[in-house]
């Protein structure tokens, strides 16, 4: 919503300052957005001197000339007038500048060749005369004027710019503005001029609301206004036109338009002569179509408010008018349409169709419906002022029964919601001051909400509209009490914490990307579910919600890559999606890690990272989390992002939780990278479900041995399996199982390979004698044997 | 001089004259081991008389003391000195780089988080999260925007189905609605999150962090969301003082409802926050709509309280001197490593917020 100060002094009596209004404007809820000076049409022509009228090298008729417009350097401009020559005084229009003859836009263009920084114009192009034979020629006395602007420089003012929020479309008008203002004791409200024009025709036209379903017309008010001479507006409604950042038409237009944003009052003037037979405001038929003033065609739906004559649609009732009826330069006779509009009908409406206008605009907020008459009043004022002509009776139709809404308000909610104590004569007084009529009832107050504030509904919005007058500052601060009676963080979020800081602290970086993803690529990490499409995605190549972390986070890799980062560890800690219901979601932290091979770095190739390294990082961040390494193992299908030889999932031992995957990703998504994933639900149902107690600590001074056994295996045995039989064979006396060698070749069967590990035996009761180290030696071979088919190593 | 102190003598050159410790060792054993000359020397005592005895003992254990003592001084000279030589040809270049090692950062936005919810758990917040994927009724009606209200053009949706039922929350506030519905008041919560709005520009981007509050219990009032958003802001910002001014203005599910700047001025291409005569838009708030809390199954006749809604983003910029939004989500290797924090700074209670 845009006005100036001497808008609003239409409606206000005031000597608060413009500054002092703003910030006024700010405290009370009505934000200024910014403050810029009126852009005035004819302030951007300037006093120019022709340096040097050149010849254009491609056109005989045309010069190009040197123009100093009062800046260090002259500018070129082609010019055809025939009196362009070197020294000449003349009148010089920038780009961006607009032609008053034809309502030209100028913009910097080539010529025959040459480019052309502006013109330089004629009387008649400027509209000081006819002349339009050559260029301004300007006398001596300009001579000193070079630079200047060539109709003056007037004072400029200001164009105050608010952000209204949705609930007050009554500020949407000045007088809504002023009205707020002289509450808050920047003035007082002035009455409305009272209309002396006689209403001595007939008006001979016949209107229907038609009672459909969903009508979204409840009152049409009109006159028909005859005779008028439509013609340019005046300059100070120019003005307010300009300052409301629209064009000036027509005065009957610009009339229209400045009623709208005086009182938010939008109306309508149709050509009379156009309208056939009779005027019917009825909901659409499917099908329908009409060409709409903003030269588009619409075809309508069924059940679209539209005011419609014999020949079919005239407009779309409180968006926008059709072409066909519309005023123009030479209409004599018109038809004045003020109306009321149901807000969400409108809104629906001009959604489906995709339509904006300030029409729309301000009845989907709600206008006022009491305001028919008055605006109807106020734009036949101005037209037959500017225009001349006679006007008829005014004709309201009306189908629904507007009554304001009565609040029983207790004046005490006010010191209840604020928490500070006030004044109830004085809450009464900003409620009067803003429309409101009260009556008391005892301790209560009859609130009577005036019509123009549909957002009024109870007892907070009265507190509301008081404690906005009065102003937030006046609200007495309370300390808040530094006491805690629930934790903070629960059991799941603690861990969230710690597995974000865990994973950071093992060299990845950390990583927000969208929710959103590629289905391409994200397709490649979908397994089976289903993809979840966007409806209206911002761009198609973020079109649905990820399945998993990894799309996003290689994408990125590959563009750190790009970048020169050839070493790369990140990771991201956050939702991925399993379906399009509300929950359907995990918590999934995943790291990637690249290696740039570098051959050229001997230092570093000494210590290329494998797949052990992403599982090293992976089992210490479980162990950070606290699961034991004894509470998992290693299995080795994974999802088919990974590579199958080179990846494995980490389950819980009772095989209930998944609690992570690791490594290196499918050769045909991504190379030599490889990438572990936490899913953190699960991991923390798992321990919420196997809580653990820790046990006093006892370890035991006996001494200890170590026996080193290796075993012939097939190649394709795991480690793992021959460990855990190991375990099981005396969980008292065998402490610790170390791998320490795999070997393939030579000497070894080529099926087969050696697994070596380091046994460490120990007894808590006493010191193991040879007999019992061979004891336990053989039944370890033995065992080992027997379940899992290896041979030791002779 | 006898053949007993010559031969003392030549002992005693042999040590002092040798800077070999192979020859220090081997005089070692000519001197004190089993067969050497002290051992040798002792043995003869049984022949002689009583008298010579003491004599030729007590010289024997002098000059066994003396040799010992030469020994050891000229055994530590020789091995400092083989010591000494052999670190002069361990010379290594230090220069040459370390082992690698790569140091991992935490996301500034992660980082404020923590922040954010190490101030409100010291005055009784605790935190709560909800889904991603909201339905239409949780992210508007029952937060008081109804169905074809303007106010829904306030934030772009993204839908997940045609008829506009589930959706991406537009913001946290549908963890209000999903705290209250599930427990009983009194509420004192915080909800930092994701949320999204189809808006992609120099100021936006479709995704963005928010942090919800709301406190409702039978007695708490605007004073209460001032000394509260007063507190945060300051404590936040790490400063004693901080201008700050709440704006009218409206969002549907509070009434009233207002918007907090705070003071700010540039200096040297700086933003000092807390004083200056320009203002900053940094959060919205309001005492909770009683149509919110019916549907939310709280008597608003008993109950009423406030509630707020933080720029997550906004805020870690300010604090962090971040000027590009966008570069929150572009992963870049060198802003990561730049803007991020150390895992090991966790912003706590007794140590403070930030290093």
């Amino acid at each position: 919503m845009k006005f100036t100060k001497d808008w609003l002094d239409v409606h206000l009596k005031t000597n608060k300052s413009e500054s002092q209004i703003i910030q006024k404007l700010n405290s009370i809820g009505l934000e200024v957005e910014k403050v810029e000076p009126v852009k005035n049409e004819l302030s951007e022509f300037i006093i120019a001197k022709i340096v040097k009228a050149n010849k254009h090298p491609n056109a005989d008729r045309l010069k190009l000339c040197d123009v100093d417009i009062g800046k260090k350097e002259t500018l070129k401009v082609v010019c055809g007038a025939p009196n362009a020559r070197d020294g000449l005084l003349t009148v010089y229009a920038p780009p961006g500048s607009v032609i008053p003859k034809n309502g030209m836009k100028l913009e910097v263009s080539k010529i025959r060749g040459e480019t052309s920084y502006g013109m330089l114009c004629s009387e008649s192009e400027l509209k000081l005369s006819n002349e339009s034979e050559g260029i301004i020629d300007l006398n001596d006395k300009y001579k000193t004027k070079i630079g200047k602007s060539f109709f003056g420089e007037k004072k400029v003012k200001n164009v105050i710019e608010l952000s209204i929020t949705p609930n007050r479309p009554d500020c949407l008008g000045v007088r809504g503005i002023a009205r707020d203002l002289s509450a808050s004791n920047f003035g007082k409200l002035k009455e409305p001029r009272k209309s002396k024009v006689k209403k001595n025709i007939k008006h001979n036209l016949k209107i229907k609301i038609e009672k459909n379903k969903n009508q979204a017309c409840s009152i049409f008010g009109s006159c028909i206004i005859r005779n008028i001479k439509n013609t340019e507006s005046p300059g100070w409604l120019k003005n307010r036109i300009l300052a409301l950042g629209l064009r000036p038409i027509s005065a009957v237009v610009d009339i229209t338009n400045y009623v709208m944003f005086d009182l938010n009052r939008p109306l309508h003037a149709y050509d009379l002569d156009k309208i056939k037979n009779k005027i019917t405001v009825r909901n659409s038929k499917k099908g329908e179509s009409f060409k709409a003033l903003d030269n588009k065609n619409y075809t309508l739906n069924k059940d679209m408010c539209v005011i419609s004559d014999d020949e079919g649609v005239l407009g779309l009732g409180g968006i926008i008018g059709g072409e066909r009826s519309g005023t123009e330069i030479h209409t004599k006779n018109i038809l004045l349409e003020s109306a009321y509009f149901d807000p969400a009908i409108i809104r629906k409406t001009a959604k489906k169709l995709d339509l904006s206008s300030d029409a729309k605009f301000r009845f989907e907020r709600g206008v006022d419906p009491q305001s028919v008459n008055a605006g109807l009043e106020s734009t036949v004022e101005l037209i037959l002022e500017i225009c001349g002509g006679e006007v008829s009776k005014f004709d309201v139709q009306q189908i629904r029964k507007f009554k304001d809404l009565e609040i029983k308000f207790d004046p005490k909610m006010v010191s209840k919601i604020v928490g500070s104590n006030i004044n109830s004569n004085e809450i009464k007084k900003i409620l009067l001051n803003l429309g409101f009529t009260i009556k008391a009832k005892g301790k209560f107050l009859d609130v009577k909400v005036p019509s123009w504030r549909p957002d009024i509904f109870g007892e907070v919005d009265l507190v509301e509209e008081v404690i906005r007058i009065i102003g937030f500052e006046k609200i007495k601060s309370i300390e808040p009490e530094k006491k805690r009676t629930k934790p903070t963080l629960n059991f799941y979020q603690k861990h969230f914490h710690l597995a974000q800081r865990s994973v950071a602290s093992k060299g990845y970086l950390e990583t927000i990307t969208w929710s959103f993803t590629d289905e391409m690529i994200n397709s490649k990490f979908r397994e089976n579910l289903e993809s979840i499409k966007i409806i209206n995605p911002i761009s198609s190549d973020l079109n649905v919600l990820r399945n998993s972390l990894y799309p996003n986070l290689i994408f990125y890799l590959e563009k750190n890559l790009n970048r020169g980062f050839g070493d790369q560890a990140i990771f991201e800690i956050g939702p991925t999606f399993t379906g399009k219901k509300p929950g359907q979601q995990k918590t999934v932290v995943c790291g990637i890690k690249k290696q740039f091979m570098d051959d050229d770095n001997s230092l570093k190739n000494k210590n290329l990272i494998d797949v052990f390294h992403i599982k090293k990082d992976l089992v210490q961040s479980l162990i950070e989390l606290g699961i034991e390494k004894d509470e998992f193992i290693i299995e080795d299908n994974t999802p088919s992002y990974y590579h199958p030889g080179i990846s494995g999932s980490i389950v819980s031992k009772d095989g209930n939780f998944v609690l992570g995957y690791f490594g290196a990703l499918h050769p045909k998504i991504i190379l030599n990278t490889f990438g572990f994933e936490i899913f953190l639900e699960n991991l923390v149902n798992y321990k919420s479900k196997n809580i653990k107690i820790k046990e006093s600590l006892t370890f035991s001074d006996y001494q200890k041995s170590d026996r080193d056994f290796a075993f012939l295996v097939n190649k394709d045995s795991r480690a793992q399996d021959l460990s855990e039989v190991i375990k099981k064979i005396d969980k008292d006396l065998i402490k610790e199982i170390k791998i320490f060698d795999v070997y393939e070749g030579e000497n070894i069967p080529s099926d087969k390979k050696s697994i070596a590990l380091k046994v460490t035996i120990q007894s808590d009761h006493k010191t193991l004698n040879e007999n019992d180290l061979t004891n336990i030696t053989k039944k370890i071979i033995s065992t080992v044997e027997e379940k899992t088919g290896a041979k030791l190593r002779s | 001089m006898s053949d007993f102190e010559k031969k003392i003598l030549e002992f005693k050159n042999r040590l002092n004259g040798t800077q070999d410790s192979k020859e220090i060792e081997s005089i070692r054993t000519d001197i004190f081991s089993k067969n050497g000359f002290i051992n040798s020397q002792f043995k003869k005592l049984g022949s002689l008389s009583e008298d010579e005895k003491k004599t030729f003992a007590s010289n024997l254990n002098k000059a066994k003391q003396e040799l010992l003592e030469i020994f050891r001084s000229k055994a530590t000279e020789v091995s400092d000195k083989d010591l000494n030589e052999k670190i002069k040809k361990e010379k290594i270049d230090v220069t040459l780089p370390e082992k690698e090692f790569k140091i991992g950062k935490i996301h500034p936005v992660s980082q404020v988080i923590d922040e954010i919810s190490c101030i409100f758990s010291e005055i009784g917040f605790s935190v709560e999260e909800g889904p991603d994927v909201e339905n239409d009724y949780n992210n508007f009606t029952a937060l008081n925007t109804p169905e074809d209200h303007p106010a829904k053009d306030m934030h772009d949706t993204f839908y997940l189905d045609e008829n506009m039922k589930t959706l991406l929350r537009t913001h946290t506030s549908p963890v209000q609605v999903r705290t209250m519905l599930k427990g009983k008041p009194p509420f004192k919560i915080i909800a930092p999150g994701r949320t999204y709005r189809s808006d992609s520009d120099q100021t936006h981007t479709p995704m963005f962090h928010q942090l919800e509050g709301l406190h409702i219990d039978k007695n708490i009032n605007m004073g209460h969301l001032k000394g509260c958003l007063n507190y945060f802001i300051k404590e936040f910002f790490e400063v004693d003082k901080i201008k700050m001014r709440f704006r009218p203005s409206h969002f549907p599910f509070t009434e009233p409802s207002a918007e907090v700047d705070i003071g700010y001025r540039i200096e040297n291409n700086k933003i000092i926050i807390g004083e200056g005569d320009k203002w900053l838009e940094i959060l919205g708030c309001g005492m909770v709509h009683p149509n919110v809390l019916k549907n939310c199954k709280v008597d608003p006749k008993i109950y009423q309280g406030f509630a707020f809604g933080i720029g997550i983003d906004r805020l870690a910029m300010l604090k962090y001197g971040i000027n590009d939004l966008r570069s929150f989500f572009e992963c870049d290797y060198r802003w990561l490593n730049y803007y991020g924090f150390d895992p090991l700074d966790v912003p706590t209670n007794y140590r403070g917020l930030s290093k």
